[in-house]
């Protein structure tokens, strides 16, 4: 396979996973929230096509789960209650893209609940929350990655295109910025917040806070590239001819540094979709009933959910395939970006 | 013994209410003087005869701020110093009743206004001075002085008056009240008798508080209880010896206590206790929550678990009462018009689904509640109080009734609004360090958005909990849980009454805000002083009715008590007082042929 072809496969896959997380109102059969009081902590349903009497269905089926007597979370198969999985079943309401109303979900069935992961301790659908999490975390990472490379750019290059006294500034807080223990600083941060902050504001928190903080390392990458770019041979030349200074940044500088840029994106995603967890895992995130995948992994600090409940660390599987994705990504585009040089310089 | 039994059997409670629980602690360790020969009249427990030696490994969720009596105010530092002080008469934490401690006797005078007890002859202190009526004397001079502000000065207050105590002879003590005083003998239990050989220096100095700590070294320090401090290694442990001068003896005349250590482990979490309990670090768990309990039932290795069914605790959200000044929340003040409204409350109560709470907090192990007696104090109960199921219906009637309106929300759901048109938000503060808090809050989310009420769950670390509580009153409402020490009415006074610290929903009033907070101080000061438990259960039953009928706390359950202890360990018998597990620490022991598997 060809450099391209990889990266092409790669684009598609990390597409189809967040078309997953976007669509999540359709792919999840229930409303993230929903409590089923009657079943807390019901281990996830298996889906069957063969029965027990080794008969094959065309129609996969789930046997309904049947708390054991007297057991506040044992469940067992209740075999002769099969429930047919049904496709594009009407379901709670939902919004596609937070405008679109809209009812219909993929999987479902008629009568009990079916639910494909099992549910937390209040009887939520874990496969449900695991999607509408994965909306909350994937976005804050985007976000965050967005706010941080538009700062790590432009201060990168302002300190790296003119220089002297700016340049020592910028870096040193760039350093100071580097330096900070951001996890303690949010903490102090979330102190002074109102008492009670609704999930919106306290998701533009989090991507605010993520964003603003993290502008230091590509900051000092793109003043690298800028710096060696500005010295080059048709930058001069072009400077020669009388291009402005925001000419010359835009038009001949800055394009030098998209790849850089590129793979940092790749690579701050996945490191800010993390620290979204981290500050959700530690109550500082988007607050209940609102799932994200830190907060959905919160749970896991009680010993009793830790040793009783396997399915509880699902969410954080979830997060494997969009990891390895980025990741890959990030190391695809490094080596499409220092590919042509090489060519280049090997043409020469 | 004629003397004493009469009036502990008169004063007690009318029998049947206590059957329950005299099963529960399986030995009613009903005490009985025995005459010695010598000088010394040692009291003589029923029970199982137990084997000398040993010693039994506990772990406490952090360390005792104190061993001194006369401050300690926080859980961990009680159950240390209830295993090492002694009152004059004792509540036995088993059957619930009062029994002969310090004072071998006590008789009251008819007019309830005079109680003469007699105290144990050649008692000693745990480092070997003896104990006398000055010991008696000077205690009660220090719990009554207004400067050591001890936690106990407000329970010796009677009609406004110091209950005031005069020797008469070597072993005879009177105490004098002002008017009588409801809870009998009781008065007694927990108030530790004090070292005067040890604390007067101290005490003259103005230092008492600086005193008992856990930097005391152990030779300047002692108690009448079982067991006395040896070592005490900061962070880690404190270690309790066996106190050779305790005086109490089984029924073979072997002087009690029969082990011969307690360690405390100082532990950081919940969790970390359940962890030691179950690699067999420990040998008693005391305070188990029900997740952990079912945990450690699985595939129980050596240990038995057992629930003592509904303790004391209740739990409750409240909303912000208070009587806010200029500067008060803009915010919060327009939200009370809500709040002080009963009916809004009383619609927030039927929309509570207490059932699910027990399910889901308490996986059945415990109670909904009503009230705030809970099934565990059967004689204080009010069982008229109307235990409304759920009912949504009832809620939105309610609603209707006090003017509130629903109106189609941003989100296409029906939202609540007031006569006014605003939304009906408001946010719950709750202990970040509580899970089974956090959970309830969670679930009365979700059962008041049926309502169509959009309130925020806020988890706050306990302190500033408190603090925004009971000082900058900067919250709407709260879940929050009170675990009474006793069954008694009194152990909650400052709770019901307008003027208390712990009247959470506006504590300290000058004067009681509304009618019926008027009318709760009354009773419970009635009740205070009235002179049959009959008459005081008619008031108390009353100050239950009024807060069922104005809800300003809506009480949702209450947790069972859960404890585990090694089979090896016997006379185990959990109460549903605290301390649930070390209550006859005296009395447990290490069964033979069982100390080398243990270790």
């Amino acid at each position: 396979m060809t450099e391209r072809k990889k990266l092409t496969t790669c684009l598609a896959l990390l597409l189809g996973l967040h078309a997953l997380v976007a669509f999540a109102g359709f792919f999840a059969p229930y409303d993230p929230a929903a409590q089923d009081r009657m079943a807390p902590y019901l281990p996830p349903m298996r889906v069957h096509v063969i029965d027990g009497r080794g008969r094959w269905h065309l129609r996969p089926f789930a046997y309904q789960l049947e708390a054991h007597s007297g057991s506040p979370d044992g469940y067992h198969e209740k075999v002769p209650e099969a429930v047919p999985v049904k496709f594009f079943v009407k379901g709670a309401g939902y919004r596609a893209f937070g405008f679109i109303s809209a009812r219909t979900h993929l999987l479902g069935t008629d009568r009990t609940a079916l639910h494909l992961l099992g549910t937390d301790a209040f009887g939520r659908d874990l496969f449900s929350r695991i999607l509408f999490g994965g909306q909350i975390s994937l976005l804050a990472g985007l976000l965050g990655t967005g706010i941080t490379l538009f700062l790590g750019l432009s201060l990168g290059a302002a300190a790296g295109y003119y220089g002297g006294w700016r340049d020592e500034a910028l870096m040193r807080v760039a350093e100071l910025f580097l330096a900070l223990p951001w996890l303690y600083l949010l903490f102090g941060l979330r102190a002074f917040l109102p008492l009670s902050v609704r999930p919106a504001q306290a998701f533009l928190l989090v991507v605010c806070v993520i964003g603003a903080l993290g502008w230091a390392r590509p900051a000092r990458l793109v003043r690298g590239i800028v710096l060696s770019a500005k010295e080059r041979d048709f930058v001069r030349a072009a400077r020669g001819f009388g291009a402005s200074n925001a000419y010359l940044l835009w038009r001949h500088v800055l394009p030098e540094t998209s790849s850089v840029l590129l793979t940092q994106a790749a690579i701050l995603v996945p490191q800010f979709v993390l620290a979204e967890m981290t500050l959700s895992f530690l109550g500082l995130g988007v607050p209940e009933p609102v799932p994200s995948w830190g907060n959905l992994l919160s749970s896991l600090q009680q010993y009793s959910v830790l040793v009783s409940y396997w399915w509880m660390y699902l969410p954080a599987v979830a997060m494997v395939p969009f990891f390895l994705g980025y990741l890959r990504l990030a190391s695809l585009l490094q080596s499409d970006a220092a590919n042509p040089k090489i060519e280049a310089a090997g043409g020469a | 013994m004629t003397e004493a039994k009469a009036h502990f059997w008169r004063s007690g409670a009318p029998g049947g209410a206590v059957v329950a629980l005299v099963a529960l602690s399986m030995l009613a360790a009903t005490a009985r003087v025995r005459e010695q020969k010598g000088r010394e009249e040692l009291l003589t427990v029923r029970g199982e005869i137990g084997r000398p030696g040993g010693r039994i490994v506990l772990s406490l969720r952090g360390e005792p701020k104190t061993l001194n009596p006369l401050i300690a105010a926080d859980a961990v530092s009680r159950e240390v110093i209830g295993a090492m002080q002694a009152d004059l008469v004792h509540i036995e934490r088993g059957t619930q009743l009062t029994e002969p401690a310090l004072a071998k006797s006590w008789k009251v005078s008819a007019d309830g206004l005079q109680y003469t007890l007699t105290l144990r002859s050649g008692i000693k202190f745990s480092d070997g001075q003896p104990m006398d009526a000055d010991d008696v004397l000077f205690t009660w001079r220090v719990y009554l002085d207004e400067n050591v502000h001890a936690t106990q000065r407000d329970l010796l207050i009677v009609g406004g008056k110091p209950i005031a105590v005069r020797k008469v002879g070597a072993q005879t003590l009177i105490f004098e009240l002002a008017k009588p005083y409801g809870v009998g003998e009781r008065l007694f239990d927990s108030l530790d008798i004090l070292p005067r050989h040890l604390l007067e220096k101290p005490y003259l100095d103005g230092k008492l508080s600086q005193w008992g700590t856990l930097a005391t070294p152990p030779t300047e320090w002692a108690g009448l209880g079982p067991f006395r401090v040896k070592e005490y290694v900061a962070g880690q442990r404190l270690v309790l010896e066996r106190n050779p001068y305790y005086w109490k003896a089984d029924a073979q005349g072997t002087r009690l206590p029969y082990l011969d250590e307690i360690v405390f482990l100082f532990v950081p979490s919940a969790d970390a206790q359940v962890l030691r309990f179950q690699s067999g670090e420990t040998d008693i768990i005391s305070r188990l929550g029900a997740e952990n309990f079912s945990v450690l039932s699985r595939q129980p290795r050596g240990y038995t678990l057992a629930d003592a069914g509904p303790g004391l605790e209740y739990n409750f959200l409240f909303f912000n009462l208070n009587e806010l000044g200029e500067k008060g929340f803009a915010e919060t003040k327009r939200k009370q018009k809500w709040f002080s409204d009963g009916k809004f409350r009383l619609a927030v109560s039927a929309a509570v689904d207490r059932d699910a709470i027990v399910r889901l907090v308490y996986q059945g192990r415990g109670a909904a509640l009503w009230g705030p007696v809970t099934p565990g104090n059967p004689r204080w109960v009010n069982r008229q109080i109307a235990q409304a199921p759920r009912s949504l219906d009832r809620a939105r009637q309610l609603l209707r009734e006090a003017g509130f309106q629903w109106t189609s929300g941003a989100d296409g759901e029906a939202a609540l609004a007031d006569s006014e048109g605003n939304r009906v938000e408001f946010s719950i503060v709750t202990s970040s360090s509580n899970a089974d808090r956090a959970k309830m809050a969670a679930l009365i989310q979700d059962d008041l958005k049926q309502l169509g009420m959009k309130v925020q769950v806020v988890p706050l670390e306990l302190r500033s909990l408190i603090d925004r509580v009971t000082r900058t009153k900067e919250y709407d409402a709260c879940v929050l849980g009170i675990a009474s020490g006793d069954a008694d009415p009194n152990s909650d006074l400052n709770v019901w009454l307008s003027s208390g610290g712990m009247h959470l929903w506006n504590p300290g009033q000058e004067h009681p805000a509304t009618l019926w907070e008027a009318e709760i101080d009354g009773l419970m000061q009635e009740q205070l002083t009235a002179t049959t438990a009959a008459r005081r259960k008619t008031r108390y039953d009353r100050v239950q009715e009024i807060l069922a009928e104005h809800q300003p706390m809506i009480f949702l359950a209450s947790p069972d008590i859960l404890v585990g202890a090694k089979n090896s360990i016997g006379n185990f018998h959990p109460a549903v007082l605290e301390p649930y597990v070390l209550w006859n620490a005296e009395q447990l022991y290490v069964r033979a042929g069982t100390e080398n598997t243990r270790r």
